[in-house]
């Protein structure tokens, strides 16, 4: 499939800097990696309203607490190994807790990292995440959705987590559809197997049902970039519809949107599932597309499990 | 004290200059890495490997062998140049850097490469695992001592702080820990980004023994050695004066070779500057 290709970051950075001009009350947190973040883009326009708080990921996260509960829409970031395990009991305790309103978007998720290896790279970021009470976590599929994730976030009420990737996101998203909390989106009709991808494998969901087509099977592709509400609806209706669901994240299987799904299934509606994500394993150094194929994060695997559950069905 | 004869210096001098030409190469080769931070430590490393630390490159985990843990994981091309020049592995292998299967991963990890106690790469947390080498070498009656090299940046995570405390409570006089004071991190100047000063005064408060150094002067990092030895009960904390990416003319001071690899042009200038002969 021929994907345009854009920068998740930059989108953050952009939607920061469009808050920036319509909201006094928005304050930007960063821990040295602004430029990476992109959170240097509102730094530039807004320095009053931007705080660098050094290699102190800790602090950042107490500190976006304290301007929080003094009535601030705090937007924290760095790289999401540092953004969340790092700093996760002061995220528990001064964060999610006191249910305070702060935004903690992370880019350089998951193994896409590339050479920087796995103390770099996160496949726990999600988990560690999703299973706070009080948060709200997103997992944009691509730059446009990420723009728009950025806005809803600001607009709600309370902690939420966004996980960006280094590399850029095939955009994937459809333009005229907004984000909600809660609620994924059909990028694909299909009647046989249902697969469910959040962030960069939304697009190899889709290249996997264009080979599926070819194979005369017939694959439902839905973006769930709001893993935390799941939208248990879309999730339902995948399940009337094909009765066979793959999810795919760049994740550890164990504890991310497969996860989520799974638990949904098993409560509600068990029906053949399987999860494809990083295996439970930490990465290491490479390039981004190649870690992905070593790791299985690939159509060829989508695919795989398509017709692995179809046939358990 | 040791009077350390200048050939004995001179020669330290010239294999440091071989780890930033290997630095140089290795990072050029992976596309990516960290030259800056890798270049004001290559002094301090060069005398850590081929002069002051008992270690045995073909038996790396003789019990005796003094530790190193390099807290500020990301000058892991030096760190590689000097494990490799030391003979734990072949020096060929220092161009795998980053590679996929390479052993030479983004960060130092333990369970890849011998030489390497610790993995790194998550800044502020290489202190507190060199004093629990510390701690646990005074439980088995050891006499090696824990080596430890920490960024300036790095100076402002909580968890260095925590380890000071840790050090000076235990009294570990095994520890001789580096401070690479190039004075920038990733976003600027640290004074500017989170300041630190004053440093030293923060160290000795904190009940360590202190010695401020010039990090590019091999005698004065040999002599801060030698003294850390002969105090008792109290760390050592070497607060080395540095210039980030030391010794290539275009790197030094700049806040855009901290992560950045060099591109042909500019490793061939490197190179040069480095009296490499191409
Ligand atoms: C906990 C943590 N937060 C952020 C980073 C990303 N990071 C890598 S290097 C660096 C700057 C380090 O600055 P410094 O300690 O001064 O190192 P040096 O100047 O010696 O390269 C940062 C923020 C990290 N590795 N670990
Ligand atoms: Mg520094």
């Amino acid at each position: 499939m021929r994907f345009q290709y854009a920068s998740q970051r930059k989108e953050y950075g952009r939607a920061l800097v469009d808050l920036g001009k319509s909201r006094k009350d928005v304050v930007v947190l960063d821990a040295d990696l602004s430029s990476s973040t992109r959170t240097a883009d509102f730094a530039k326009e807004f320095p009053e309203h931007f705080f660098n708080c050094g290699i102190a990921e800790q602090n950042m996260m107490g500190v976006a607490a304290g301007m929080a509960a003094s009535g601030k829409v705090v937007f924290a970031s760095s790289f999401a190994v540092f953004a969340t395990g790092r700093c996760w009991d002061q995220i528990r305790q001064s964060i999610a807790y006191p249910k305070l309103n702060v935004k903690i978007c992370a880019t350089h998720a998951g193994i896409t990292v590339g050479g920087d290896g796995a103390s770099h790279q996160t496949g726990e970021d999600v988990a560690l995440m999703r299973t706070l009470p009080n948060f709200t976590v997103g997992v944009p599929a691509d730059a446009p959705e990420t723009y728009k994730m950025t806005r809803a976030f600001a607009e709600w009420n309370g902690p939420c987590y966004m996980r960006m990737g280094r590399l850029d996101f095939p955009t994937v998203s459809d333009p005229d559809e907004g984000f909600k909390i809660g609620r994924g989106s059909v990028l694909r009709n299909g009647e046989d197997v249902s697969l469910i991808g959040c962030g960069i494998m939304v697009s190899r969901c889709l290249e996997a049902a264009e080979a599926l087509e070819r194979r005369n099977i017939s694959a439902q592709v839905i973006n769930m970039s709001s893993i935390k509400p799941l939208d248990d609806a879309l999730v339902a209706g995948a399940v009337k519809r094909t009765g066979a669901i793959v999810t795919a994240e760049e994740h550890n299987v164990v504890s991310g949107l497969g996860a989520a799904v799974a638990t949904y299934l098993v409560e509600h509606d068990p029906v053949p599932m399987r999860r494809v994500g990083i295996m439970d394993t930490f990465g290491e150094s490479g390039e981004g597309e190649e870690l992905m194929r070593k790791y299985g994060l690939t159509a060829e695997k989508v695919v795989e499990a398509a017709e692995e559950v179809m046939r358990r069905r | 004290m040791v009077a350390y004869p200048d050939d004995v210096i001179a020669e330290l001098e010239r294999r440091a200059n071989l780890i930033r030409r290997h630095v140089i190469r290795m990072t050029r080769a992976a596309g990516s890495g960290h030259p800056g931070g890798s270049l004001s430590s290559t002094d301090i490393l060069s005398a850590l490997f081929f002069k002051v630390m008992h270690h045995r490159p073909t038996d790396p985990t003789w019990e005796d062998r003094d530790r190193f843990v390099l807290s500020k994981g990301h000058a892991a091309p030096a760190y590689y140049a000097a494990l490799a020049e030391s003979g734990y592995f072949p020096v060929e292998e220092l161009l795998t850097l980053r590679k996929l299967g390479s052993r030479l991963q983004g960060h130092p990890s333990r369970n890849k490469l011998p030489g390497i106690e610790m993995s790194t790469g998550s800044l502020g947390q290489g202190l507190s695992t060199a004093l629990g080498m510390a701690l646990a070498a005074r439980l088995d009656r050891k006499a090696h001592r824990i080596y430890c090299l920490c960024g300036d940046g790095e100076q402002q995570s909580g968890q260095i702080w925590e380890a000071a405390m840790l050090g000076a409570h235990y009294e570990l006089d095994n520890v001789t820990a580096f401070l690479d004071r190039n004075k920038l991190q990733i976003d600027g100047p640290t004074e500017k980004i989170m300041s630190l000063e004053p440093l030293t005064d923060k160290w000795r408060a904190f009940g360590w023994n202190v010695i401020e150094i010039d990090g590019h002067n091999m005698r004065e990092i040999l002599e801060a050695c030698d003294k850390a030895k002969e105090v008792r009960n109290r760390p050592t904390m070497v607060l080395a004066h540095t210039v980030k990416g030391k010794g290539v003319s275009f790197m030094e001071n700049a806040l855009s070779f901290h992560g950045k690899a060099p591109n042909d042009e500019e490793t061939k200038k490197a190179l040069r500057e480095l009296g490499e002969d191409i």
